[in-house]
């Protein structure tokens, strides 16, 4: 039986008096793509903060392949592409720069680069077919050449464990086909792969399973049954009928 | 007078010896640091830390500790009490950091007029450039180059810090570590810089250099060279200007890196005010061909 990349076991999370999380509990083995959909608030972020080890929480533990979230980070096995509005884009750095720093957790104190970090890179760049932009400023980037700049980072820091943040968010229609074609590639040579997302009709093509989050963990399934529209009633406080879960 | 006598004859008194050098080490460090700070956002954090490192500057003198120590205890000191004051209450952050370096750096005013041989202390305030001493020059070079030698050293892990923390502490970095390291060298710098400008216009050479910079290239690495050059060129000739002119150094050094930022802001290629309004207008000509 494989270790499982991802398993977050009955974590709860307060901030001061607000409850963010309430015992959620999400096992996913490696190569699969998981959508995590819920609506504003509904804990998505804070997930991810618990899985990077970013806040503690108050009961739970989480398991990245096996091993501590702090144990995981020293190995670079966790890629985190962030939200566009968590980046300064007039920030000077070419997208080349932004990508390198994947490579950091790598090299000495210094973080010189050598031949092998800047092959990585190289082929990071390729991968999510940036090559002709590296030496752009990263904030002349279109939003879909951010984030698989972003993506690209977590290529070249060699990351099993991908972490998506809303990436589809202002990104045209042709740039998330890209991006679903890049997620679902790295998935099938072995990533797994977590991606927040509003946009629900992109999920059953690029993921494997959905969770459906408010706080706590609704349904953990395939991606055509948790979208159906009750379900997403109960995710999005729609249910006016007031039916009682089916979870 | 021909220019060599121009540039030699004010360095034929040793005090001007000395205020070069601390101006110029005090310049270049103030300005490898600027850079991150304007990025980061930490601009008022700069102005708070220097005026309030100012009481710990005089206890420092009063127990006979080097300034160094003192400086840097108040310096985290008044992050500390910021963050207190802006989380546990209503107050939001810039109110939380005009409350805290403002007292400590009333609390540093009281402390100097209640400590003997008053005169040297109020140099802090406004600097003292030439009046600088064989030892005050010591402390600035061992503190300048420790400061200069972490900043370049950790230069990639700072720009990380600066740019996505998330992902510096998602690599097994420690992000909180990188910006305390910061802000401590932050209060170093201060110190240094102290004595050429004063804790009122420290702040001045913790901004306006990365500031150009920032204006003049779209290249991090490249703004960590540009600004201590152009810093340092200003601080030289302010220092020149203010021999010549019989004015304030400090004050004069201050007023040529505002001139320098004013002539950047205004002509850089890139991120200029005229460049970019000529590039505006022939983009609106070359929407009408007809006119």
């Amino acid at each position: 039986m494989s270790v499982p990349s991802i398993e977050v076991r009955n974590v709860t999370v307060h901030y001061g008096e607000v409850l963010a999380l309430d015992h959620a509990n999400i096992t996913l083995d490696p190569g699969r793509v998981c959508a995590l959909v819920g609506m504003n608030g509904s804990g998505k972020s804070t997930l991810f903060k618990a899985i990077m080890g970013m806040v503690r929480p108050d009961s739970g533990t989480v398991l990245i392949n096996g091993a501590s979230p702090l144990k995981s980070r020293k190995s670079g096995a966790i890629g985190y592409v962030p939200q566009s509005e968590e980046i300064d884009w007039d920030f000077p750095l070419s997208v080349r720069d932004v990508v390198m720093m994947g490579r950091f957790g790598h090299m000495g104190l210094r973080r010189h680069a050598k031949k092998s970090d800047n092959d990585a890179v190289d082929h990071a760049l390729e991968r999510v077919e940036l090559t002709d932009y590296a030496s752009r400023a990263i904030g002349q980037l279109s939003c879909g050449q951010k984030k698989r700049a972003f993506v690209a980072r977590g290529i070249a820091q060699g990351a099993s464990v991908l972490l998506l943040d809303e990436p589809f968010a202002g990104v045209d229609k042709r740039s998330e086909a890209t991006m679903t074609t890049l997620l679902r590639e790295l998935s099938a040579d072995g990533a797994t792969i977590l991606v927040s997302t509003h946009d629900l009709h992109a999920v059953p093509i690029l993921a494997d399973e959905a969770v459906l989050l408010m706080r706590r963990v609704l349904m953990h399934g395939d991606p055509h049954e948790v979208l159906k529209p009750n379900n997403l009633a109960l995710a999005f406080g729609l249910d006016v009928l007031n039916r009682g879960t089916t979870v | 007078m021909n220019l060599i006598v121009f540039f030699l004859e004010p360095l034929s008194y040793d005090f001007m010896v000395r205020a070069l050098a601390t101006t110029l080490i005090a310049s270049i460090v103030c300005a490898l640091l600027s850079c991150w700070l304007v990025l980061i956002g930490w601009s008022l954090m700069g102005d708070a830390v220097s005026h309030a490192v100012l009481p710990g500057v005089v206890l420092a003198y009063i127990v006979g500790v080097p300034f160094a120590v003192g400086a840097v205890a108040f310096g985290f000191l008044a992050v500390g009490l910021i963050g207190l004051v802006r989380d546990t209450s209503r107050v939001k952050e810039d109110a939380a950091i005009g409350i805290v370096f403002t007292t400590l750096f009333a609390l540093g005013l009281v402390l100097i007029s209640i400590t003997p041989s008053q005169t040297d202390l109020f140099h802090i305030i406004f600097g003292n450039l030439l009046g600088v001493s064989w030892a005050d020059l010591t402390q600035i070079i061992v503190l300048g180059a420790i400061t200069f030698t972490i900043l370049v050293i950790k230069r990639r892990d700072f720009t990380l810090f600066a740019f996505d923390p998330t992902h510096a502490h998602a690599i097994g970095l420690n992000p909180k570590l990188l910006g305390a390291a910061l802000l401590g060298l932050l209060a170093l710098t201060a110190v240094v810089a102290l004595q050429a400008v004063g804790v009122v216009l420290v702040v001045a050479m913790l901004i306006i250099p990365g500031a150009t910079a920032y204006l003049l290239t779209d290249r991090f690495g490249r703004m960590l060279v540009i600004a201590p050059v152009i810093s340092a060129m200003c601080a030289g000739i302010g220092l020149y200007l203010s021999y010549y002119l019989d004015t304030a150094s400090g004050g004069m050094v201050v007023l040529t890196q505002g001139a320098a930022f004013t002539a950047v802001y205004l002509f850089s290629p890139r991120h200029g005010l005229v460049g970019q309004r000529i590039l505006a207008r022939r983009r609106r000509g070359s929407l009408e061909p007809s006119s």
